[in-house]
């Protein structure tokens, strides 16, 4: 299969719009692309049907949660101070807005090669949820996009049919959002630790043994 | 009826028995199962129904699928805040005299899953349980050796007094109330009346 940046140019070539190379920076080294709403559904049917590629098994989609980010840099900036002027060491607040993510993997079961991995990003984590379903390009999306939608809560347009899949319709909550808050519904451990160790140390007035 | 006497009577040929007796043996020694497994304790349950561990000997004759004909409901396997509330409706339509044994680690208590955000830390929150068993999963043996526990405590209980069984009296509950789907959890969270978390004391 041809590399990553090959198949970026051929799908701009073909397919109006924007789309981003993700790195990938451990040793697996599987960089991703980063598609745009407006071309999503396009690229992805060319992906699917140019006859180099064939990318025709969608085998995974899985959410992912990016927090606001809120990142401390250190600078030395020459400043006027008391009429002269000085170096001093500013401290600057980069916030960087989170999204919400979906990002497919891609197989080609004629051509046997793959993966192509594909990022789709929400405008935010609140109010810009929605994204292009890709259900239409490939039908093994659809329940995968409803499981995103109940544990992330990412709004696909376009899908046949978006309703809750794990947890029951009436549940108003996102579970695998990096910010889920669990009901309070603390029980006996009998050995806990780390995150249960903190439950347990709120719940019972004693230290017990560590 | 005292021992020698009956035994005396055993050797000529009179055999002597009690109602509670009679009554007690017919029901402990055709436990039918209610067909119902959840995750892979329900492939333990299979295992323990065939031919090698074969759970028909002991009187489990056939797993019924429908809950109106049968007496036992082993929950076998994670139950789901999702699927709570149809387990407790399955033991609603159970007739009395039922039991349940609550297989595995995650019947009892949420097992290895018990943060889950949608795993029911145990089934025992809904509904009464007789037997647990430990394990994950328990081997067939562990199942058999519950069955023959249940048979035990079904063989013992009396017919009148205060111990009679729970089918015996007439204010006890034989249906219990099914939790409703809330915003961000089941409500009630669980049963009240019959369960209780469990209370550390801790000495300092």
């Amino acid at each position: 299969m041809e590399s990553l940046e090959a198949i970026k140019e051929r799908i701009e070539a073909a397919v109006p719009g924007a789309v981003e190379i993700v790195a990938n920076q451990g040793t697996a080294a599987e960089h991703s692309l980063a598609l745009d709403h407006a071309s999503a559904v396009r690229v992805a049917e060319f992906l699917r049907d140019d006859p180099a590629l064939k990318l025709d098994y969608c085998s995974n989609v899985t959410g992912v949660d990016w927090l606001d980010s809120v990142e401390k840099v250190r600078e030395k900036v020459t400043k006027e101070v008391a009429g002269e002027s000085k170096e001093v060491v500013e401290v600057r607040e980069i916030e960087t807005p989170g999204y919400l993510e979906s990002v497919y993997h891609l197989y080609s079961m004629e051509l046997k090669h793959g993966p192509v991995v594909l990022r789709l990003r929400t405008g935010n984590r609140s109010d810009q949820i929605t994204a292009p379903s890709l259900t239409p390009v490939w039908r093994a999306a659809e329940l995968q996009e409803r499981e995103i939608f109940d544990l992330y809560g990412i709004v696909f347009e376009n899908h046949p049919d978006l309703r809750r899949l794990l947890m029951w319709d009436e549940f108003e909550d996102h579970p695998m959002r990096r910010d889920y808050v669990e009901p309070d519904d603390y029980d006996y451990e009998p050995t806990p630790h780390d995150e249960v160790l903190d439950k347990a140390r709120a719940h019972h007035t004693g230290e017990g043994d560590a | 009826m005292d021992e020698g006497l009956r035994s005396e009577l055993n050797k000529q040929g009179v055999f002597t028995t009690t109602v509670e007796d009679i009554y007690n043996w017919g029901r402990r020694n055709s436990v039918w199962p209610l067909q119902f497994g959840l995750a892979c304790c329900a492939i333990e349950m299979i295992a323990t129904s065939m031919a090698r561990f074969d759970l028909a000997r002991f009187g489990a004759e056939v797993f019924r699928p429908s809950p109106r004909q049968a007496d036992l409901m082993i929950v076998a396997g994670t139950v789901t805040k999702k699927m709570a509330p149809q387990v407790i409706r399955l033991y609603n339509q159970m007739p009395e005299p039922k039991y349940v044994i609550a297989m595995g680690a995650c019947a009892i208590s949420g097992g290895p899953f018990k943060q889950g955000y949608n795993v029911l830390k145990g089934i025992d929150r809904f509904i009464p349980v007789d037997v647990h068993i430990p394990g994950c999963p328990p081997r067939p043996e562990a199942l058999l050796h519950a069955f023959m526990t249940l048979q035990k405590k079904i063989g013992g209980q009396p017919l009148t007094g205060p111990d009679r069984p729970r089918h015996l009296k007439a204010d006890e509950p034989s249906e219990f109330p099914v939790p409703k789907f809330g915003a961000k959890d089941l409500e009630p969270p669980s049963n009240s009346t019959i369960w209780e978390a469990p209370k550390v004391e801790r000495d300092e």
